[in-house]
């Protein structure tokens, strides 16, 4: 299977402060890679600077290369609009917008020109659909989305993002809000999305890497200690720190 | 345990006569200017104006001088307000310059409106040659009630989460697009707060439109005139109320202006509530 993304000596800087150091990795296209490690090792800082989301920073200083589909997004040239079209983004915090149900779905495919009302409203149905919460929002799509569960809300933001045809789906701890039964439904869903889209989640619950992903990278103090299939991290990890954190040594 | 008690008792009377004082003075204040004011109220006093000629009493020209000056002088500090607030949020970097501005824009907030009407009359009147007219009036009630349009703006957009502009920015919006789809609608209770606090601060204000707006209280007779009148002289009701009681000592009319002004402000504050509902789209 080819790579969807490439990263190479990717560097990132806080100021003085280096958050991630020399990272190399590639993820597959249509597979689930898992981001593991403990608070504060630069996992969701990696996961942002797949779509530039650590632009809006302040003092943010980036060194290396990523290529998404065969294309170098830190180039001066490279338009962080078209990125975040293709790299959509699902956030710790559900964050629908203040607004009714259909309108967030419909923000994205707004933002980037699409009027016409049929179009929209097949957008929205098929977001909703693949984010395998339509039948519980069919009625109430003119309802706020404020009014929803959280597990509800996350899966809102996942049909939001979906809206805008991404090619690959980031989600940052998409489920440490929520309750057990609703993060099982965006495990199933994380699952059937893999067909379509490739998925980069940030996590915290090692099960649930071990259960959804192909493949886990584990992060520490800005490095990237280990990648490799989910597998062979969970049952032979190469390194001495790797096992240490899956076996609950630390973290 | 005993001596406690006492001391509570004590405390909780002191503090019933104050809440009462306060009510009553407020209620007193109200109920002697209605009384006072209730007998000018007829049709021909809200629609006529004041002529000695055709023996009239009104105050028509002075209602319509004050819509002039609420609608000119939200024309031009809402626009310039909103941007300075989103300016000052969104794009400026935290530091000394954002600081100062805004420690700038408290202090005006706080200057007394005859300052601002000495500066308007020397400003817009004299160095600008616009003379008494509404616009000087106007553009010198704008400033008066930027601060008010700046601060509350900006307080409403403080308070949009994060998460908000982070999900609009991820899905490829653009930041104006975020700003005019996300924080605009979400400020808009705070902006209308600040736009009815100033116009309350507009209908109160006499002071600054003394010598700035002028005084006339004729009503225009043709659509030129009621576009020209913006560069004419004209006195909003609480100058007409000055004037009545000073110049006129015709204190029948002054409180009856007095009654309408009261009148207005009650309907101002029940709008600000109803609105600010309504806006309020943070609820579900």
């Amino acid at each position: 299977m080819e790579n969807i993304i490439e990263v190479r000596d990717l560097n990132l800087f806080y100021g003085e402060k280096q958050a991630l150091k020399n990272i190399n990795m590639d993820i597959r296209k249509n597979s689930i890679t898992a981001l593991i490690g403990p608070s504060g090792c630069g996992k969701s800082t990696f996961l942002r600077t797949l779509n530039r989301m650590n632009d809006l920073v302040d003092g943010v200083k980036i060194e290396g290369s990523i290529k998404i589909e065969g294309q170098e997004i830190y180039d001066k040239n490279y338009d962080t609009i078209s990125l975040r079209k293709k790299v959509g983004m699902v956030f710790q915090q559900p964050n629908p917008f203040p607004m009714s149900i259909y309108d967030n779905i419909a923000y994205g495919p707004r933002v980037h020109g699409i009027k016409d009302k049929k179009t929209l409203d097949k957008i929205v149905e098929d977001s909703l659909r693949q984010a395998a919460i339509f039948d519980e929002v069919k009625d109430s799509l003119k309802k706020s989305a404020l009014g929803l569960s959280g597990g509800q809300q996350q899966r809102i933001c996942i049909a939001r993002a979906l809206a805008v045809h991404p090619d690959i789906l980031l989600m940052d701890e998409p489920t440490s809000a929520l309750d057990p039964i609703s993060t099982l439904k965006i495990e199933e869903l994380m699952e059937q999305l893999k067909k379509n889209y490739t998925v980069v989640v940030v996590t915290h619950n090692m099960q649930q890497a071990a259960r959804v992903s192909d493949g886990t990278a584990f992060f520490l103090v800005g490095d990237l200690v280990e990648f490799g299939s989910t597998k062979q991290i969970f049952s032979y990890p190469k390194d001495k720190r790797t096992e240490d954190y899956i076996t609950g040594r630390f973290g | 345990m005993h001596k406690q008690a006492i001391k509570d008792n004590l405390l909780l009377g002191i503090i019933y006569v104050c809440a009462s004082l306060s009510v009553l003075l407020l209620a007193g204040i109200l109920i002697y200017v209605c009384v006072k004011g209730i007998g000018a109220i007829n049709w021909s006093f809200l629609t006529e104006v004041s002529s000695s000629l055709k023996g009239t009493v009104g105050i028509a020209g002075n209602i319509l001088n004050t819509v002039y000056i609420i609608v000119l002088s939200m024309l031009f500090s809402l626009p310039v307000g909103i941007g300075a607030a989103i300016y000052l949020n969104e794009y400026a970097k935290p530091g000394k310059l954002v600081s100062s501005i805004e420690f700038a824009i408290e202090t005006l907030a706080g200057i007394p409106s005859i300052i601002y009407g000495l500066f308007g009359m020397m400003f817009f009147g004299q160095s600008l040659r616009m003379g008494y007219s509404l616009l000087t009036g106007s553009l010198t009630l704008s400033l008066m009630i930027l601060p008010l349009i700046v601060r509350n703006t900006q307080e409403s957009l403080k308070t949009v989460p994060d998460s908000y502009r982070q999900g609009a920015i991820g899905l490829g919006a653009g930041k104006w697009y975020m700003i005019r789809t996300i924080l605009i609608p979400c400020s808009l209770p705070g902006i209308i707060t600040g736009v009815i606090l100033s116009v309350g601060r507009i209908v109160g204000e006499s002071a600054a439109l003394l010598f700035t707006a002028g005084s006339a209280k004729i009503l225009p007779k043709t659509v030129k005139g009621f576009f020209g009148k913006i560069f004419q002289s004209g006195g909003t009701m609480t100058i007409q109320l000055y004037l009545s009681a000073t110049a006129d000592g015709d204190f029948t009319t002054a409180f009856g202006i007095a009654f309408v002004l009261i009148i207005i402000v009650f309907f101002i504050n029940i709008l600000t509530k109803v609105l600010a509902k309504k806006f309020d789209n943070t609820k579900e």
